[in-house]
């Protein structure tokens, strides 16, 4: 009876076996007229905010890039890999799409710890490695120190040095400016991108109008805010600076909980994304942090379309991982239009000479003399990203000027420098 | 105005803890079961009550009570399909039956935590709060929300206490923690006292789940963490017991809340994991463990 029912079983996975080759045979003569799709793989942690994002938009990027024809006449395709935030798998994955998928480039991933481990592979594989959403200053500190290996990669989004400026930027001219505040503390959680964040804050948020009073530093996995925020208020600042981007919803939702009194601004990385208002149940109004882009806000003609168009297919707004990503895949198909080739060496002397109009500015990147070799310029010109702030359950912009939509606005359990509050 | 501060946060946090334990230890001590899903039914509590809460038209008290309902399900389909098959598999011997139930129910918490981490993604949420702003107590600015956690958790250690130790059922299920032998010669069928025992899990998993998930936040990521520190707490009071749990809880809230003030936040769980270790080494039975 067993040996049957086995004999039976066999016959219908030969004759399965046999259609499907039959199929793919069938198939072959219709695949040879369209061109082959040129593949590109996409790694991130798809149960995050951001991690979701930058597969949004890479798939909006290459529907865009198809539905005008294409790079020199192939489509493009993804492989989308979810790398479950961890190192080990993003390295395995990242061999698979190179060794069977055969992808001409890897886009991805806003963990720097998965970006930095990653980045020996795309070297010794001679893969072209676009990061899109992780800033630690390494990921071109790299390219820099060592060239002819790591030329592979490049840093579409900002190092963390950058991201401080921008922040020390709206620290200058919105909350110094316009609000009056003297003195800030630095709030960080401990990770590989917040190190030099933390750096780059305590160098030039003095020379914007803000002393610091402390730095506090907190591990990831923290619960419990209450002694970090009763710390940051005992020392009496005008305003909390903020590096978050692991954590975002507990140290909101707490903020807002305990009617801290203290204004919070600075890297709020979730808050750049609409579905944060549900997960806060609204706490994060009031809060201020920086990011690519936000809806309503044209950076360039084409940032207004694009969120729409996420909007339209996601029903959330766009991460900030999400306009870095769209960017990225922009200048890489340029890249391979403009050299005719898929080559790696090609691909990178194409993405060196980038020049694009992106969704978050001019899109160029740094060269070899730079420190941060391959990372994304930033600057008036260029890219600068967008201060947002969330106002009655929509993200405001506040800076810079050409682009903010509201002034700053608080709840009323924030106290604001005398000054302000008299104006 | 700090010793104020530490006190009162960490009130809230320590009976909050008691009641993410009290569960855990109540299952133990009533069917020797060592329930690796703990966490798992927390987080499904918390995230329905999320779900639910959120919904324009549900609002918060529906939100909580949903989840509460959510942490009853969870318990029975834990004991249902995953606790009572092993402990009637005559394929297992008698000996290993406790050995399985664990495996079963911590590869039963991963399937939870990956199913949670599909559905709602790993991103933390935050339940509706019941009730909001804050109240000035001595001058340290207190969340109402934690004010009604600490009073919640009380309530429902003090509901179990009067249960067990005032109504017949409660007592069957003291007995069956006593000795489940003599009950069975008494003529009481073991499997109800499992089936009630479960289902007062089910609503203590359910409320501290909820009121866990309005305090801290919640995402499937948090699980592992959760079953950990239940265990510990469990552990460090002594298996199976009530008293020694909530003991136990003030105990470690009180040294995390110690250590995130007056050291570092970042070092906060380190101190109540070494205390562990030492009680492992000089005092395994625990507080007020029994064996």
């Amino acid at each position: 009876m067993k040996q049957t029912s086995r004999f039976r079983m066999t016959k219908v996975f030969g004759a399965l076996a046999a259609t499907t080759t039959l199929a793919a045979i069938a198939l072959q003569p219709v695949r040879a007229d369209t061109p082959a799709p040129i593949e590109i793989g996409i790694t991130a942690s798809l149960s995050t905010i951001p991690g979701a994002a930058i597969a949004n938009a890479a798939k909006l990027a290459v529907a865009d890039i198809n539905a005008k024809g294409g790079v020199n006449g192939h489509p493009l395709a993804l492989v989308i890999e979810d790398n479950q935030a961890s190192a080990t798998n993003a390295v395995s994955s990242f061999q698979r799409m190179v060794n069977q998928d055969h992808v001409v480039a890897v886009v991805g991933t806003w963990i720097s710890e998965v970006a930095l481990a990653l980045e020996p592979w795309s070297a010794r594989l001679h893969m072209p490695f676009m990061v899109t959403g992780a800033a630690s200053n390494d990921i071109s500190a790299f390219v820099h120190k060592d060239y002819a290996a790591h030329k592979y990669v490049f840093h579409a989004y900002f190092p963390s040095a950058f991201l401080a400026e921008g922040v020390c930027d709206l620290s200058h001219d919105v909350l110094v400016d316009q609000l009056h505040m003297k003195s800030a503390v630095i709030i960080s959680e401990d990770a590989a991108w917040t190190k030099p964040l933390d750096a780059g804050y305590a160098g030039c948020l003095p020379g914007a109008g803000l002393s610091v009073l402390k730095e506090i530093r907190f591990s990831p996995d923290t619960a419990d805010f209450t002694p970090i925020f009763q710390q940051a208020e005992a020392l009496n600042p005008d305003i909390i600076i903020s590096g978050w981007a692991h954590v975002g919803v507990q140290p909101t939702v707490q903020w807002a909980d305990q009617k801290v009194p203290l204004p919070l601004a600075g890297i709020n990385a979730q808050a750049g994304s609409s579905a944060f208002w549900k997960a806060t149940n609204g706490g994060t109004e009031g809060v201020i942090t920086t990011s690519t882009s936000a809806p309503g806000v044209a950076n360039t003609p084409l940032t207004i379309p694009f969120t729409d168009e996420y909007q339209k297919a996601y029903g959330i707004s766009p991460a900030y991982s999400a306009y870095s990503t769209y960017d990225a895949i922009l200048a890489l198909a340029a890249a391979m239009q403009s050299a005719h080739s898929t080559k790696p060496d090609a691909i990178v002397a194409g993405l060196e000479k980038t020049d694009i109009t992106g969704t978050q500015g001019r899109i160029t990147f740094l060269g070899q003399s730079s420190p941060y070799t391959h990372a994304l310029r930033f600057g008036q010109g260029y890219v600068t990203g967008v201060a947002i702030q969330w106002q009655n359950g929509t993200q405001k912009c506040i800076w810079p000027a050409n682009l903010a939509n509201a002034k700053p606005e608080f709840p009323g359990f924030v106290k604001l420098p005398k000054l302000a509050s008299a104006n | 105005m700090l010793i104020l501060q530490i006190l009162i946060d960490g009130f809230a946090i320590s009976a909050l803890y008691a009641l993410g334990a009290l569960g855990f230890t109540l299952i133990f001590g009533v069917s020797g079961v060592l329930n690796l899903a703990h966490g798992a039914v927390l987080v499904t509590s918390a995230m329905v009550a999320w779900y639910v809460g959120t919904n324009e038209a549900a609002g918060a008290l529906a939100g909580a009570a949903s989840g509460v309902l959510a942490g009853v399900i969870t318990a029975f389909v834990t004991y249902a399909v995953v606790v009572r098959p092993i402990q009637r598999s005559k394929a297992i011997p008698e000996g290993e039956r406790e050995l399985f139930v664990l495996t079963g129910t911590l590869l039963w918490g991963v399937m939870l935590q990956i199913g949670l981490g599909y559905i709602f993604t790993t991103t933390p949420v935050t339940v509706h709060q019941l009730v909001s702003g804050t109240v000035d107590i001595m001058g340290v600015r207190t969340p109402t929300n934690e004010i009604l956690i600490a009073v919640m958790s009380w309530l429902t250690l003090g509901v179990l206490w009067l249960v067990v130790n005032r109504t017949p059922a409660g007592k069957r299920l003291l007995a069956a923690s006593i000795n489940p032998r003599g009950l069975t010669l008494m003529g009481v069928e073991l499997g109800q006292v499992y089936l009630l025992a479960w289902g007062i899990y089910g609503i203590i998993a359910g409320i501290a789940g909820v009121l866990l998930g309005s305090f801290l936040g919640t995402s499937s990521a948090y699980i592992p963490a959760l079953t950990g520190t239940a265990f510990s707490i469990v552990v460090l009071g002594g298996l199976g017991s009530v008293t020694g749990t909530v003991m136990a809880a003030y105990v470690v809230g009180y040294i995390e809340t110690l250590t995130a003030y007056l050291v570092s936040p970042s070092l906060r769980a380190v101190p109540a994991l070494l205390l562990l270790v030492l009680v492992l080494y000089f005092r395994p039975q625990g507080i007020l463990g029994r064996r």
